[in-house]
């Protein structure tokens, strides 16, 4: 009975080191000021599969926003600070083509995780990660085919497209880094676990560029970090 | 050795060191071995107007030509025996010095010696440092070609239609697909997909003449360009079926596929029963 507790105790530290100092966490809200410029309409009639899928009517992604002035698919991520990571998380990251649509638009993940790529259409589309720090290349992915299964290797972020259908547009965030995340529909992140120390804290959109604030985690904490991009009005 | 003689020695020695600056890559095919010092000085008489000083593709003649030049500093390129998003292997570079690319400014370099080839591929190296650090990648396997047959060619159109090819390409091959007005390369440049219906004998692709050439073509793709490589979703034998598909939309070109079409009434039997209409890919 004792040693099992004793190894209850022993295995959840072994789980979370930052468990033994505090567990700090950076947290906010990405927000824009300003007035962004209006996406453009999505025409699909040349891909009547894709078109009959959506509903509403479908607009271009590069920047997205909600109630408030929030903004969506804001990658926020550790720059400098954090730990030295050095194996990649096993569990893969997915990457959907669906409605002739990238799910999720912006999709983070760290270098040497595996990255599937599925397409859940009823129409060929090819993958074209349009990489510069990492190599660029060009697969085809026909519907019914199994999902395609790659990596990156180095921190970048890419433009990814489907040169079939040419409104096909996303990114890969690939990061040094597992303390990342993605602003959803409230415009919020939260990057947990952070043992105390000093961090830069970096945001990504894709049209207004990147900010960074430097943030110091003492201890069990929670810190609000809140970032505003200023729209680019054209 | 006194304090002056050192300091000349030094300089002597610095003086050295700068002037000739060694450029260690090398490009290794069959026999031939080529040093890029070498091809340094023939890139800067034959190469330079067009790829440029720095290799970039911006020599003096880019702004007036299309498809632009060459960027060796992204080493990206098109023909390729090896998988997409791999380096091309120096026999790959080589070739395509002494072939030129056909539909663009890029002649055939047939002037220059094997020798020179191979030292222009060396040169082409050090534009990029992803030549330190990568190795070129496998080629990929090409198994022997089978007979060609109505039932390949009825295969291979099929395969057209399931792959989609007819997107960009055009249902006739003439690159002219719902697709292809819209596309670009990975520079941003407008593209055409090629038309497999223009010219007769002479109607060649960039990448090469030969049937295997074809089959490489689409399984590796063209990096750089909206061609995707269809490695994963195609089988070797279906691969093969879709080269004579793709030699019979070569309509004034004499080929065996051609004549084999022709013998059977020059129509390619359509299946009923999964033809593109009827799964709503169209």
């Amino acid at each position: 009975m004792r040693t099992k507790q004793l190894f209850i105790v022993a295995s959840a530290l072994m789980v979370s080191p930052a468990l033994l100092f505090g567990a700090g966490t950076i947290s906010g809200k990405v927000t824009y000021t300003g007035t962004p410029a209006k996406q453009k309409a999505i025409d699909m009639s040349k891909e009547p599969s894709c078109a009959k899928q959506h509903t509403t009517p479908v607009t271009t992604e590069t920047v997205v926003t909600g109630p408030n002035n929030v903004l969506e698919n804001v990658v926020v991520y550790i720059s400098a600070g954090a730990p030295d990571e050095s194996t990649a998380p096993t569990q893969a990251v997915t990457f959907t083509q669906k409605g002739c649509q990238y799910l999720p638009h912006v999709l983070a993940m760290r270098t040497g995780q595996e990255l599937k790529v599925v397409n859940d259409d009823q129409t060929s589309h090819n993958i074209h990660p349009l990489a510069k720090v990492n190599r660029e290349w060009n697969k085809s992915q026909p519907p019914g085919t199994p999902p395609l299964n790659e990596k990156f290797d180095k921190e970048e972020f890419i433009s990814v497209k489907c040169n079939v259908h040419p409104w096909m547009h996303g990114f890969f965030a690939v990061l040094k880094t597992s303390h990342y995340s993605v602003s959803g529909e409230n415009g919020g992140f939260s990057l947990p676990n952070l043992p105390p120390g000093k961090y830069t804290v970096t945001a990504w959109q894709e049209d207004y560029g990147t900010q960074t604030q430097d943030v110091t985690i003492t201890g069990n904490e929670t810190k609000t970090v809140d970032f505003s991009f200023k729209a680019k009005p054209y | 050795m006194n304090a002056f003689s050192k300091r000349l020695f030094l300089n002597v020695l610095l003086a050295a060191s700068i002037a000739t600056p060694c450029l260690a890559q090398e490009a290794r095919v069959g026999t031939l071995t080529g040093h890029a010092d070498a091809g340094k000085k023939l890139y800067r008489r034959f190469c330079v107007g067009c790829h440029g000083p720095l290799g970039d593709g911006n020599g003096e003649n880019a702004p007036w030509i299309d498809p632009k030049p060459r960027d060796f500093t992204a080493a990206t390129f098109k023909c390729r025996s090896t998988p997409t998003g791999t380096l091309p292997t120096d026999q790959d570079l080589y070739n395509s010095v002494g072939r030129g690319f056909y539909n663009s400014n890029m002649p055939h370099w047939d002037a220059l010696t094997d020798q020179n080839r191979i030292d222009l591929v060396a040169f082409i190296k050090t534009f990029s440092p992803r030549w330190k650090t990568e190795k070129a990648g496998d080629p990929i396997n090409i198994p022997a070609e089978p007979a060609v047959t109505m039932q390949s060619i009825t295969h291979g159109a099929e395969l057209f239609q399931k792959m989609e090819c007819w997107k960009c390409h055009g249902q006739q091959g003439r690159g002219d697909g719902p697709s292809a007005a819209t596309l670009t390369d990975s520079k941003d440049q407008p593209i055409r997909p090629y038309n497999f219906a223009v010219g007769g004998d002479d109607s060649r692709f960039k990448c090469g003449v030969t049937n295997q050439d074809v089959y490489r073509i689409f399984m590796t793709g063209l990096d750089g360009t909206p061609m995707p490589s269809f490695a994963d979703v195609i089988q070797p034998n279906d691969a093969w079926d879709l080269v004579h598909f793709l030699r019979t939309l070569q309509t004034n070109r004499h080929s065996k596929e051609n004549d084999v079409l022709k013998a059977a009434g020059g129509k390619i039997p359509v299946k009923a029963a999964d033809g593109p209409s009827g799964s709503g890919g169209q």
